[in-house]
């Protein structure tokens, strides 16, 4: 276990540094020079040489990658060039509004997906899983921002329950919460759709297992041994989807924080990208691919908690 | 699940055939305005109602198919052209330090959120339906690799392969003649599910104004404009959304019936 553990430690770090050198140099190739950006078309040529070294863009590349990766080893993520404070402390902002989103989102899709997957799995080949199977079908094609479109027409514009968009702060928790409802029922219901089928099919594949007949032998009904034996072993294939999904709701939800104007990290980097704020880019998308990275470790640590038999391997 | 396979054919085959008969012909001009029609709601004369500039929907949607399947279509072929010889490599050589960093490229090429990729190619070369197909192709290349690698490491194994390798044939040779024809029932499969993703892609890119550039039409940029109208006329928002829907719906139960009919082995128990 230990030497499985620092293995993948040492794989961790270096993707993260393969990542890192990557996105380094692809937002390098972003035409567009930050210094002439901030100055504007006016700008007299010595002061652009003048700011160009200041923000120590004279330098070459490989020297550059070197200060930008040595500082964020330190847990200094760099100074935006537009809005001149810390880039760390712009993300972490950013990240009260994306990372309450991803998880309350991912509850929901867990809490909805868990009963429809179970139901499909037990009304396996008559109507009900049919029509549970179809309702999956169309959440999967459901577009998340379009879906969002007509959530905040039904529940924003026509009932008045919630609001449009915008996010209050957390100061009123209340007010907060309430923002991020129809943003979190438009991320889940798709996501919930896709966890529901990899369930469902997981279930009727352990259902098929000698242990599962054992059960049912001793008298257990076919809904006990689909919860009590049946669910637990179906839980590997839906931990992995889950994975996928929390980094694709942490990130992907860049659709609907526009949808919702949301100031999530999502949203800062688009805005960074335009704004040629090369800095704020480089250390939101690494702070992403390094989440991304870490959420499938702990995913592979939890294949030893579900499974036992994965604990030797 | 021949329902499946017949309502995901028609599904799709409309949304083809509307993408194909928009290069001749629409029942409008879908650039042409007339404010004096503006956001009027479906009728005889305009099966989908017209926009807030007066433009025919169906037209625009008929247009808007062309732009969706054009650019989820590209993004397949790049993502398969890539990712297959690289999948079938990493298997033929497996174990090895080739299938390593073919791998390990993978996972890093994965752990970038697709959409993020996406904006960091239209940041460096400018948005249009041309980068947005790059994007999805990029984000496509890794997912046909693990699928070929994963479909052609039990085939390796098989006795034929022994035989064909005795025969003195290469690696090369192996997979391209007894490999790649035996998983590419699975590979259709896939090209399916990536052609929807593509899809349901290319509509997030053009809504928030990374994909098509006007006057191309795009379902994704007709709902971006339909946003602030949705009050006034809800149709303008309802027809490209259900556009959307239905090809990817129709294209996913087209996955799944292939699947079940290309390769019984496949079959997700009912």
């Amino acid at each position: 276990m230990l030497r499985y553990l620092s293995r993948r430690m040492i794989v961790l770090g270096l993707s993260l540094l393969a990542a890192s050198a990557l996105i380094f140099s692809v937002t390098e190739l972003v035409p567009g020079d930050p210094a002439s950006f901030m100055l504007g078309t006016g700008a007299q040529p010595e002061t652009l040489a003048a700011l160009r070294q200041q923000m120590g863009l004279d330098r070459p590349l490989p020297l550059r990658y070197a200060a930008w990766a040595g500082a964020i080893l330190q847990g200094d993520f760099g100074t935006s060039f537009t809005y001149r404070t810390p880039v760390g402390a712009m993300i972490a902002q950013r990240l009260q509004v994306s990372l309450p989103l991803a998880l309350m989102a991912l509850a929901l899709a867990v809490a909805v997906a868990l009963p429809v997957g179970l139901y499909g799995a037990a009304r396996r080949g008559r109507a009900g899983g049919g029509l549970a199977m179809g309702a999956t079908q169309l959440g999967i094609a459901l577009p998340n921002f379009w879906f969002a479109m007509l959530l905040v027409l039904v529940f924003a514009v026509r009932l008045r329950w919630l609001p449009a968009g915008g996010f209050p702060g957390w100061s009123d928790p209340g007010a907060a919460l309430k923002s991020l409802i129809l943003p979190v029922v438009a991320l889940a219901l798709p996501q919930a759709a896709i966890l529901a089928r990899v369930l469902r099919s997981a279930l009727v594949e352990t259902q098929a297992q000698d242990y599962i007949r054992t059960a049912r032998a001793k008298g257990l009904t076919s809904g006990q041994t689909l919860r009590r034996h049946a669910l637990r072993n179906a839980l590997i294939p839906v931990l992995t989807i889950l994975g996928m999904q929390f980094s694709f709701l942490l990130a992907g939800a860049i659709i609907i924080e526009n949808v919702f104007s949301l100031p999530g990290l999502g949203r800062m980097i688009f805005q960074a990208i335009t704004q040629r704020d090369l800095i704020v880019v480089q250390s939101a998308v690494l702070v992403l691919v390094a989440a991304v990275n870490a959420v499938t470790f702990l995913v592979d640590l939890a294949y030893g908690a579900v499974d036992p038999r994965l604990r030797r391997a | 699940m021949r329902m499946a396979l017949t309502l995901g054919g028609a599904l799709a085959g409309l949304a083809l055939a509307a993408a194909v008969l928009s290069a001749v012909w629409t029942p409008y001009d879908a650039g042409q305005m007339a404010i004096a029609d503006k956001l009027r709601p479906p009728s005889a004369a305009h099966w989908f109602g017209t926009d807030h500039f007066g433009r025919d929907i169906l037209s625009m949607a008929m247009l808007g198919a062309q732009t969706s399947m054009a650019v989820a279509l590209v993004a397949v072929v790049i993502g398969m052209g890539l990712g297959v010889p690289l999948g079938l490599l990493a298997a033929a050589r497996r174990g090895t330090w080739v299938d390593e960093i073919v791998m390990r490229g993978n996972d890093l090429v994965f752990a970038f959120p697709s959409l993020v990729i996406a904006i960091l190619i239209t940041a460096v070369r400018g948005p249009s339906a041309l980068n947005a197909m790059i994007a999805i192709g990029i984000f496509n290349i890794p997912v046909f690799a693990r699928v070929t690698r994963g479909a052609a490491l039990p085939v390796w194994v098989l006795d034929y392969i022994r035989a064909a390798r005795v025969s003195g044939k290469g690696a090369g040779l192996i997979s391209l003649q007894h490999v790649l024809p035996n998983i590419a029932g699975l590979l259709i499969v896939q090209a399916t599910i990536q052609f929807s993703l593509g899809i349901l892609a290319e509509a997030g890119l053009s809504y928030v104004g990374l994909g098509a550039q006007p006057p191309t039409p795009s379902w994704g940029r007709m709902l971006a404009e339909a946003q602030t109208m949705v009050t006034l006329a809800p149709h303008v928002a309802v027809i490209p959304g259900l556009c959307i829907l239905l090809t990817v719906l129709g294209l996913n139960l087209l996955g799944d019936g292939l699947r079940d009919a290309l390769d019984p082995r496949l079959r997700v128990p009912r």
